[in-house]
């Protein structure tokens, strides 16, 4: 597998926002300021990468060997929920400063289905423990990348006049829209 | 009875989740490509949806209120697994093409939503009629949003061809973007329609 393709594939190709659809939540939620859109852009790497990293030990070490596949979707969930109260522990105690910037983000991202989508992603894709790390790197980049964007137009369309019924979540979703047709051409787009 | 009725019915038009509450935006934008699959996604969702908050009012006293929301998550996702089960052995069709959006019903935020603001409080009879009326509405508009989509970008309703030949699909409705206008165009719509409502 070329790494390469994984990272433009993950970050713009099939960017998870745009073309996958995965984190809508937070993506349409916390984008209303550039600087709060990067802080949970950090957090969600944070928690992605460690889930990623943890569910697929727990696949490959005991739910595979014991043909328990069919708990994927219970014990991956109770995965993550854990993890995300143990980061927010963590880093509570080791770096107050971080805590104070990821504040109400970090337990918001147990529901947040990018964490949930990407562990189980890793699994059917049949990535090894490199390539799943790579791939979940460049996919909370590519989140990065759409929010902080999505977050830097939307400071802008709040000092624009917009019709009435449009104020607020269908525009919003517009821009979305219209910025996942610039995404849109990457697709078809390959390296061998 | 009454107050059942009213509850089936607040969550299909008073507090439709997507409309109005804007829950659930994930599965809403990714399978909606045709009305079918936008059915068959608010179906599986209410019948979870049904069956957890059900289990949840019934379990709600024995539930320690420091770990509810770890036990809420354990309870949907055994629901989740066997709906997605069950589609797999009946309905492989659907099953892959909802593909990787049927374990993720689990963070569906309506799922857990109701049952922290209303499974958790109330009796199972109106948990039930909660259930069925809030997984009506998110049914109904993905249905809703999934038709728009299918007959801009196919020209098509439940598969069933409604133009001539001559008519030329604006395929992007059926891809990624067409989700974001559909669904921004259709809550406009929505907001307009109420504005004028309450001034009449």
């Amino acid at each position: 597998m070329n790494y390469l393709a994984i990272v433009i594939g993950a970050v713009f190709v099939g960017n998870i926002v745009l073309a996958q659809f995965l984190g809508i939540c937070p993506f349409l939620g916390v984008s209303k300021k550039v600087e709060t859109a990067a802080g949970m852009s950090m957090a969600v790497t944070f928690v992605m990468l460690l889930a990623s990293i943890i569910t697929y030990g727990l696949w490959e070490g005991v739910l595979k060997p014991l043909s328990l596949e069919y708990m994927q979707t219970i014990v991956f969930i109770l995965v993550i929920a854990t993890l995300v109260q143990l980061v927010e522990l963590f880093v509570k105690k080791a770096s107050p400063s971080l805590y104070e910037a990821l504040g109400v983000y970090l337990p918001l991202i147990t529901t947040n289905c990018a964490v949930l989508g990407i562990a189980i992603l890793n699994i059917q894709k049949g990535f090894n423990l490199l390539e799943l790390i790579v791939h979940t790197l460049s996919v909370s980049l590519g989140f990065g990348m759409a929010i902080i964007l999505f977050a830097g137009i939307r400071e802008r369309l709040v000092l624009s006049d917009v019709p009435n019924a449009f104020k607020d979540f269908p525009v919003a979703l517009i821009t979305a829209g219209l910025m996942a047709i610039a995404f849109l051409g990457f697709s078809g787009f390959s390296i061998i | 009875m009454k107050k059942i009725l009213k509850t089936i019915k607040n969550g299909i038009a008073n507090e439709n989740p997507i409309f109005v509450q804007l829950l659930g935006m994930c599965p809403t934008l990714a399978v909606t490509t045709s009305a079918k699959n936008g059915l068959a996604m608010g179906l599986a969702t209410t019948a979870v949806l049904l069956c957890s908050n059900f289990a949840i009012s019934v379990l709600r006293k024995f539930i320690p209120d420091k770990i509810r929301i770890p036990a809420f998550i354990v309870i949907v996702a055994t629901f989740v697994s066997v709906v997605k089960m069950l589609m797999n052995a009946y309905a492989i069709d659907l099953y892959n093409e909802l593909g990787l959006f049927i374990p993720l019903i689990v963070v569906n935020c309506l799922i857990l939503g109701r049952a922290e603001a209303y499974a958790s409080k109330n009796g199972p009879i109106s948990s039930l009629a909660d259930g069925l009326g809030m997984g009506l509405g998110f049914a109904l508009s993905l249905t809703i949003l999934g038709s728009v989509r299918e007959i801009f970008g196919a020209g098509k309703i439940f598969g069933l061809a409604l133009f001539g030949q001559a008519y030329q699909p604006a395929i992007i409705m059926i891809l990624p973007p067409g989700a974001f206008l559909a669904l921004g165009l259709l809550i406009a719509l929505y907001n307009n329609f109420k504005s004028k409502k309450k001034i009449s």
